[in-house]
Order: C-alpha cells, then sequence, then structure tokens
C-alpha cells in the first residue's frame, strides 16, 4: 500500500513539474525550421536545418551533399581529356573557368605550364574573366532578387546572355563549353571574337553602372546588408574562405596576384577588398572585381599575340604530339601523327608519377585539383578543393543571431554553388 | 621530397600530426588550410594516406604533410583544434574513404546520407556502385489532401491513374 501512495505523490509532482515546464516552453520555445533542400534563396540544393528563437537564428546545420554525383571516383576511372567536360559541371555558372584550372593543374603535373604558347595564355585569361563576370552577375542578380530587387536581376540576365553568346562563339556551346584541352585550347578564337568582346565590354560598363545606382546607395538594399553577418579576419582565415568572401574580410590575397599563373603578371589590375567583412562588403567586392575583370578583358584584347585574325598564325597548342591530338589532315597522310593520335585517345597522355596541386582562382574562390598520378594517363586520385563547399562550412558560426529572413541576405552573399559543393 | 616546386613532408607517426600542425601554424605561420585529402593505398600496407595543404597567407609559401595510417587503426587526431575549417574537410574523408578522427566535434558523414553502408571512394568500392537503400525521410506522414480531388495520387502506374482530372471520384 505504502508503495502505491508514494507512486501517486511522486506522480502529482512530475505532473506539477511538467505543467510547470510546459508554461515556461511556452514562453521560450525553439522551433526547429527546415529550410531547402528545394528553397529559391538557396541557389540548387541545399538544405538548411534552423533553431529558431521566435525570429531569430540561435543554431543552423548545413546539409550538403544533395547533388553529389561522385566526380572524385569518376575521374579516377577515365584519361585526363576525358574528365574535361565533368569540370563544366562543377561551378556551372563559370564553366570556362573550370576547364582552364583543370587544363592548368594537369599541366603543372605535366611540367609544360611555362611551356604555354602566350596566345593560348592570353586566350585563357580572357575566357577566366568572361566566366568571371558571368558568375558574379549571376550571383549578384539572385542576391538582389531575394532581397526584392527584381530589375536588377533582369539587368545582369541581359549581360549575361551577352557572355553566353561569347562563349557560343568560341567553342559551340552556350553552357557546358568544355573549350580547354590538356596543352592548349579546343581551337582558335574566330576572327570576329574580339571585336565582340570589345563590344561587350563597352556596353558592361554602363549597365553596371545602372545596378550600381540601384543598389549601392539604395536604403532598403544597405539596410539589409550592411553590417550583416560580419566574418572576421580570424574567421575567414580559420574557416579556410577563399575568393570575394576572403577578401570581403579584408584580406589581401588573391592567387591572380600571389601565386602567378599564365599572363596575369603582364596585366594590370588591381585586388578589391572590404573593411569591415559583412555582407555589403562581400557586395562590394564582387562589383569592383567584374569592373577589373572588364580592364584585364580590354588589356588582353590590346595585347593578345597574333590580333583578331592570327595573320601571323601563332600556335594556341603546345607544339608536342605526345600530349595535343594532331591537326586531322595530317593524321590520315602520316605516320607519326597517326600513331599519336591513336595512343591519345585510346590511352591517355603519359603523364609522370607525382603529385602536384594547383590552385586557380576561380569567381566562387580557389578551385585546386591535387592530382596523384601512378604514371600513365589516368589519375590514381584527383581531389577536387571545391570553393563552395569550403565557404559555405562558416554557415554554422554566422548564421546565429540572424533574423529569419536575413538568411536569404547571407547565403546570397556568400555566393557559392552546389554542384561544385558536392561534386 | 620536391615535386614541380611543390614540398611534401611525410610525417612518419600519424599521432603526431596534430602537433606538427599546430606547430606549423603558430611557430611557421602557415596560418591557412587549403584542404585536406586522402588517398587509398589498396594492396598496400599502410592502406590510407591523409594529405594535407598548408600555406602561409603571410609569406605565400605551401607545404604538402602526408602521414600513412593502417587499416586495422584506420584512425588519426583531428585537426579541427587547429583550424576550424578542417571539421568539413574531415567528415568528407570520412564519409568517402571511412577514415575516423578522433577528438573530431560532428563526425558524421557529410556528402552520402546518414546510414549508408559503403565509402565510395575506396579503391574495391565499384565504379558502378552498390545498391543500398535510400533512407525513408521524406514523405513517411500523409499529407493533409491526399486523396482528395485535387491531389496527384503518388505511385500510381500510368499518368491516367495518377492525374486528379481523369480520376473517377467514385474509386
Amino acid at each position: 500500500m505504502a508503495t502505491v501512495r508514494d507512486i501517486e505523490i511522486h506522480d502529482s509532482a512530475a505532473q506539477a513539474a511538467q505543467a510547470a515546464e510546459e508554461l515556461q516552453d511556452a514562453v521560450g520555445e525553439k522551433m526547429v525550421l527546415n529550410m531547402g533542400p528545394s528553397h529559391p534563396a538557396t541557389h540548387g540544393v541545399l538544405r538548411i536545418v534552423l533553431e529558431l528563437d521566435g525570429e531569430i537564428i540561435t543554431k543552423a546545420d548545413p546539409d550538403v551533399g544533395y547533388l553529389h554525383r561522385g566526380d572524385e571516383k569518376i575521374a579516377e576511372n577515365m584519361t585526363y581529356t576525358q574528365f574535361i567536360p565533368y569540370t563544366d559541371r562543377l561551378d556551372y555558372l563559370a564553366p570556362l573557368a573550370n576547364n582552364v584550372a583543370f587544363a592548368l593543374a594537369v599541366e603543372k603535373l605535366l611540367g609544360i605550364e611555362k611551356d604555354l604558347p602566350p596566345r593560348c595564355q592570353y586566350i585563357r585569361v580572357m575566357c577566366a574573366e568572361l566566366a568571371r563576370i558571368s558568375a558574379h552577375l549571376l550571383g549578384l542578380g539572385a542576391f538582389a532578387m531575394d532581397l526584392g530587387a527584381v530589375t536588377v536581376f533582369l539587368l545582369t540576365f541581359t549581360e549575361r546572355e551577352k557572355i553566353y553568346n561569347l562563349a557560343e562563339a568560341i567553342c559551340g556551346a552556350r553552357f557546358t563549353t568544355s573549350y580547354t584541352r590538356i596543352g592548349g585550347v579546343m581551337r582558335d578564337i574566330p576572327p570576329t571574337w574580339l571585336d565582340q568582346c570589345r563590344k561587350f565590354c563597352d556596353e558592361f560598363i554602363p549597365a553596371l553602372d545602372e545596378v550600381e545606382t540601384l543598389l549601392t546607395r539604395n536604403r532598403i538594399w544597405v539596410d539589409r546588408v550592411r553590417g550583416l553577418a560580419v566574418i572576421s579576419k580570424e574567421d575567414a582565415i580559420d574557416y579556410g574562405l577563399s575568393g570575394p568572401n576572403l577578401r570581403g574580410s579584408g584580406i589581401e590575397w588573391d592567387l591572380r596576384k600571389n601565386q602567378p599563373y599564365l599572363c596575369y603578371p603582364d596585366l594590370t589590375f588591381d585586388i578589391p577588398i572590404g573593411s569591415v567583412g559583412d555582407c555589403y562588403d562581400r557586395y562590394l567586392v564582387r562589383m569592383e572585381e567584374m569592373r577589373q575583370s572588364v580592364r584585364i578583358l580590354e588589356q588582353c584584347i590590346r595585347k593578345i599575340p597574333g590580333g583578331a585574325d592570327n595573320k601571323t598564325k601563332e600556335p594556341v597548342n603546345v607544339a608536342d604530339g605526345k600530349i595535343v591530338l594532331p591537326p586531322k589532315q595530317n593524321v590520315m597522310t602520316k605516320m607519326e601523327e597517326l600513331i599519336h593520335q591513336f595512343i591519345l585517345v585510346t590511352q591517355g597522355m603519359n603523364c609522370p608519377p607525382g603529385e602536384i596541386y594547383f590552385g586557380h582562382e576561380n569567381p566562387k574562390g580557389e578551385l585546386g585539383f591535387y592530382i596523384n598520378s601512378k604514371g600513365g594517363g589516368t589519375p590514381y586520385r584527383m581531389k577536387i578543393r571545391a570553393p563552395s563547399f569550403v565557404n559555405l562550412s562558416i554557415i554554422p558560426k554566422i548564421f546565429p543571431g540572424c533574423l529569419i529572413s536575413d538568411t536569404v541576405a547571407v547565403l546570397g552573399s556568400l555566393d557559392f554553388v552546389m554542384g561544385e559543393c558536392d561534386r | 621530397m620536391e615535386f614541380r616546386g611543390e614540398i611534401t613532408l611525410i610525417i612518419a607517426d600519424a599521432e603526431k600530426i596534430a602537433e606538427v600542425c599546430r606547430y606549423a601554424k603558430n611557430d611557421l605561420d602557415f596560418n591557412y588550410l587549403v584542404d585536406i585529402s586522402s588517398l587509398d593505398n589498396y594492396g598496400n600496407d599502410p592502406r590510407w594516406t591523409v594529405v594535407y595543404h598548408l600555406r602561409g597567407l603571410r609569406h605565400g609559401a605551401e607545404l604538402r604533410l602526408k602521414t600513412d595510417v593502417s587499416e586495422e587503426k584506420s584512425e588519426l587526431p583531428t585537426v579541427t583544434t587547429v583550424w576550424q575549417t578542417a571539421n568539413w574537410h574531415e567528415r568528407e574523408i570520412y564519409d568517402m574513404m571511412g577514415i575516423r578522427f578522433r577528438g573530431h566535434p560532428d563526425l558524421r558523414r557529410i556528402l552520402m546520407w546518414e546510414g549508408y553502408p559503403y565509402f565510395p571512394l575506396r579503391k574495391d568500392f565499384p565504379l558502378a556502385g552498390k545498391p543500398s537503400d535510400l533512407p525513408g525521410v521524406a514523405f513517411t506522414k500523409p499529407a493533409p489532401l491526399e486523396g482528395g480531388p485535387f491531389v496527384t495520387a503518388p505511385g500510381g502506374e500510368d499518368a491516367i491513374h495518377r492525374e486528379p482530372r481523369v480520376r473517377n471520384p467514385e474509386q
């Protein structure tokens, strides 16, 4: 009997405690909100599990991998040249830059990066800078649209369309370009391309000015992004940020300047850096980077060896038949070229054993390829260091304290691509 | 070891990797961790190699650290205490290769889903993949309007049976 009474007393006490707890919960209850994976502001398939106290985020847990295709595994099973189309699908907003990055990485493994003909280097720089403008335009347009400025999106997409036209003119594809080859490019630029490019540069700056009038001093825009999600210098380095996100925090680090490749040392351009590290700084850095890219493009148009129609017959590929495919007419008539063609297509170029890491300044940040080769035409292991993957890892750090409506602004300012993040 | 101007150091004892990294960061000013990757030396012993890419943003130099881990052990200390960015890199290596990092704050799968039974970047995992079950995380509970007149029914054999406009109200 005594035991039963004891339990009854204990039970009522527990009930009272539970009732008090419930009362408290109603005041300070945390809510878990699932954002994504198909949310318009996550720009792809990012999922973030948010823990909310009212409207304020207390915890954020990003969940990536919805677009995982196993690119690194695929790379181990094919030749280097065959992997080029896969690089289009990493950062699919800047395929030309990915092509350049991958080609440079394999050329570093082969030890031929210094032998690239100057014309090829200039073409690649122009491709990379056009891709940078294109990627920043999309990032900016989506960023502004998420915060309600739809006009910006229309303006930037008009300009992006012209870049797609330029990409189409050099390689036939607008989106999945696969323009570079190991040791060169697919084909020389068409004679009218430099003029088209110049026309684009001339039209682009006024359009960018218009975007800037719409945003930079716009009260609504500034109120929404200034002081939001500040990333300190120490955090930016600690979390391994790269690209505009790193420079937005005030760190002067750009691989084009600090570890120069291609013909970047011959070109003059500035590296914009932010002072505070908030969303507004990251926005300003991207705006200025686009202007600098146009500056680089204009210099390239002026300085490219061979000029528009390449009257002097400047080569665009390295002169090594064991790396670059020979011209088709020679394959059909000459024995040696036929052998080269056969070996290159069936086995790939003969890479030395060894390991290299090459980091390329992509629009989103440092796109790095770590290639471990045991010799032959396929990599033993290829690790892709994706800037979006690393940049997203800072979300649990910067989200707490933001309002739920700020998430779209922070995500827009981080400017990531899930194709590259998930690989 | 040097190849193409890149310097690689091999750390003989994987247990010391965190100490080495802390020394490199604090005393040699390699303040930026670029990347961590892993190798599967299938058929050789020790089976795993973990590769760290370090960079000093102030002096611009780069350094690669490599350390071997045996298959029986498959474990080494985490470097998340040195760089926060190691968190996701180490989760990815755990996810893809199955190497565990001791002391990692949150060692879960990152690209594959929780409960996935394999480690796909291992050399003995086939390129075509292996069949596995997807977890039933989505749509486990019936939707509020399921079965109503304007809701497409899931799992019907063809469009005529799925589309609400052609469905018979009596059925």
